[in-house]
């Protein structure tokens, strides 16, 4: 046995048998405990140790050979891959809810399958071919095919795809650069196609304007989990870029660039957010600041930027989950989700109105909520390095609660004699109460999470020690 | 692969580079398409394998096959107003700027790429940037994606002469199947959409 093919390879075939069932209530809690089982034994399961279950002796190896390259799962890496599919169970878990699980289940589990694949892959940088057909199964995900295409789901296929040629080259290029570290004009250039690379994949300014033409077009739930999968990986696949190349993790130049484009996304993207007019919009500039703390995060001193960046993670997944399934919540019963749609809706959907409320807020930093310990801690470090660039961090915080105490005033600006119903069904209710009880026990005791993320760092050769 | 011969690829490439920006029938961009995969074959020849080079042209044939016979259902012309700016001048002029700044850009790629051959980098850049170009012009799905297509085939060029692994080798081609599956599910996605009733749309939906 070996760990890719537990982790990679037997979800994907899941995945596959999965597009055989029609029923979305097997669909979902299947789909919720496969990937909550994967997560346990990601967390518990020794690699490359012996260990006994009842009277057989198992070691699981690390590595699968494929096409003459190599699938690694390290042992340092389990707690990652329980973070990932522990959120993708949460996600499985809600698609009943959000009555979506038909086809967001199997393409989901191969989306996080392919993701866990480009994580593992050796050599690192192919990991850009599969992300790039992550970005392929995506398109069936957030699209229906009896809905025209609209322009953002165009743009996404197009930005996503452009990604991958620059990240390929510039691996190649990086490796000339080591072996001749003087070569400045090789290192200028080479820096240059990866930051291209990298502005496409992460969606950096202004490349993100498809994230919010693509809420209002796609279903909200899928489209979360996309926004929610994609920049996480990603980053931890920038991380990984910079923990391979000394030249680059010791580049001056490196921090100023990823310290003003965290700054770039954050203060548009909370800016942006404040004037917008649309639910799902205001959720996808939400997901552009939360990758401007993540840069911004990396624009610290690593062994301190690491662990918020991984800090930062849980309060994104859980945040977004209960966005995104609050919206799928309402969004059947207004035109749109337009502010001019959903006003007074707080008494009639009121779970969902407060889970997308506190998501909000939880993605503007408030107190008591999950996203709040990573932002103190990062808003600290940074103003210890950078009084300035804290400064514009709290414009961007300021742009976030606007937009999200906005939202709270038009939905619960009801007809003055209209009265109190509960819209949401039971279950929606119960994932929508769990979402928001998660977010207070993340912001009230950040340390429950510290049991998985303490050793995340160790995936990492130079980062984080 | 001697120069003349790589003369004559590059002009191949030209000529189905250009007619996919210019051409206004499905049936004659599917055809450039598939005749730019043979340039793409024959100038990967030169740093890859016969076997490895080959999955290049048969995943670039069956991408363009997926798109005709997708498109095939639907043939009625395309409309005025869908492929803007109209004006194949207008093309002509952007595709020949195009085409100067890559044989311009090419000597310096070619040092860059590890002497990966002028005339395969000129190509390698041509098909980006006419791909690139194509990609600015449209958003019909038939069209970014022999765009995207075109772009892929140009960076699949230059990266044969630097990385000849099996796994890359094909997971592009994987990818290439990808894109054209994608590019002719959005089509279908834009078809039935006009075809459909709202009340079939959502019977097909529920089902």
């Amino acid at each position: 046995m070996n760990a890719p093919l537990i982790w990679i390879v037997f979800p994907a075939a899941l995945a596959l048998l999965l597009m055989l069932t029609q029923n979305k209530r097997l669909l979902s809690l299947s789909g919720g405990a496969v990937a909550a089982f994967l997560a346990i034994a990601a967390q518990f399961v020794p690699l490359e140790e012996a260990f006994r279950v009842g009277s057989m002796s198992i070691r699981i190896e690390s590595s699968l050979n494929i096409l003459g390259r190599q699938l690694i799962i390290q042992p340092s890496e389990g707690p990652l891959l329980a973070l990932l599919y522990g959120a993708t169970a949460l996600w499985f878990f809600g698609a009943e809810a959000s009555q979506s699980a038909s086809k967001f289940v199997p393409l989901g589990f191969l989306i996080t399958s392919l993701m866990i694949a480009s994580i593992a892959v050796e050599p690192f940088l192919y990991a850009a071919l599969f992300i790039e057909m992550v970005v392929l199964l995506s398109v069936p995900l957030v699209t229906s095919l009896y809905q025209p295409p609209g322009k953002g789901i165009i743009r996404f296929l197009i930005y996503q795809t452009l990604a991958m040629p620059f990240i390929l080259l510039s691996g190649w290029l990086l490796a000339g650069v080591e072996s001749s570290p003087g070569n400045l004009s090789l290192a200028a250039q080479s820096a240059a196609v990866l930051g291209l690379g990298f502005a496409f994949l992460l969606s950096i300014f202004p490349l993100y304007h498809w994230m919010p033409m693509l809420m209002e077009e796609a279903p909200p739930f899928a489209a979360g989990f996309l926004l929610w999968i994609l920049p996480t990986v990603t980053l931890i696949f920038g991380a990984g870029f910079i923990d391979r190349y000394s030249w680059l993790r010791t580049s001056p130049e490196l921090i100023v660039v990823l310290r003003y484009s965290g700054l770039i996304m954050l203060v548009t993207g909370g800016v942006w957010a404040a004037f917008q007019n649309h639910l799902g919009r205001i959720m996808a500039y939400g997901v552009v600041a939360e990758t401007g703390f993540a840069l911004l995060a990396l624009s610290l001193d690593l062994r301190l930027g690491i662990p918020i960046l991984f800090l930062l993670f849980p309060a994104r997944a859980l945040g977004l989950a209960l966005w995104s399934l609050a919206l799928t919540v309402l969004k059947p019963h207004a035109d749109s989700l337009r502010y001019s749609q959903v006003r007074g809706a707080l008494r009639q959907f009121p779970l969902a109105v407060t889970g997308i409320v506190l998501a909000s807020l939880s993605v503007s930093g408030l107190p008591l909520l999950a996203g709040f310990p990573p932002r103190l801690a990062l808003w600290d470090s940074l103003a210890r390095v950078a009084p300035d660039a804290a400064l514009w961090m709290g414009v961007g915080v300021v742009g976030l609660f606007t937009a999200s105490f906005r939202m709270l005033a038009v939905m619960s600006m009801a007809e003055e004699y209209s009265g109190w119903e509960l819209g949401e069904n039971w279950l929606q209710g119960i994932m929508l109460g769990l979402g928001a009880t998660g977010l207070f026990i993340l912001g009230i005791f950040p340390q429950t999470v510290q049991y998985f993320l303490a050793a995340l760092p160790s995936m990492f050769e130079h980062l984080g020690r | 692969m001697p120069p003349f011969l790589s003369s004559v690829v590059l002009l191949l490439l030209t000529v189905t580079s250009v007619g996919i920006l210019l051409a206004h029938q499905w049936r004659w961009l599917v055809i450039f398409l598939a005749v730019q995969y043979v340039g793409v074959f024959l100038f990967a020849l030169e740093h890859l394998p016969l076997g490895m080079a080959t999955v290049k042209v048969i995943a670039g044939w069956m991408g363009a096959a997926i798109l005709a016979m997708t498109r095939s259902y639907d043939d009625e012309a395309e409309k005025a107003g869908d492929f803007l700016p109209q004006g194949r001048f207008f093309r002509l002029t952007a595709a020949a700027i195009v085409g100067l700044i890559a044989f311009t850009a090419a000597p310096q790629v070619d040092a860059l790429m590890g002497d990966a051959g002028a005339a395969l980098a000129a190509g390698s850049l041509l098909l980006v940037g006419m791909g690139l170009l194509h990609l600015g012009m449209t958003d019909q799905p038939m069209r970014v994606t022999a765009g995207l297509m075109t772009v892929l085939a140009g960076f699949e060029v230059l990266y044969a002469a630097v990385e000849n692994s099996v796994l890359v080798a094909a997971l592009l081609a994987v990818i290439t199947l990808g894109l054209a599956l994608t590019g002719a599910y959005l089509m279908t996605a834009a078809r039935l959409a006009e075809e459909l009733s709202a009340e079939e749309k959502e019977e097909a939906e529920a089902a």
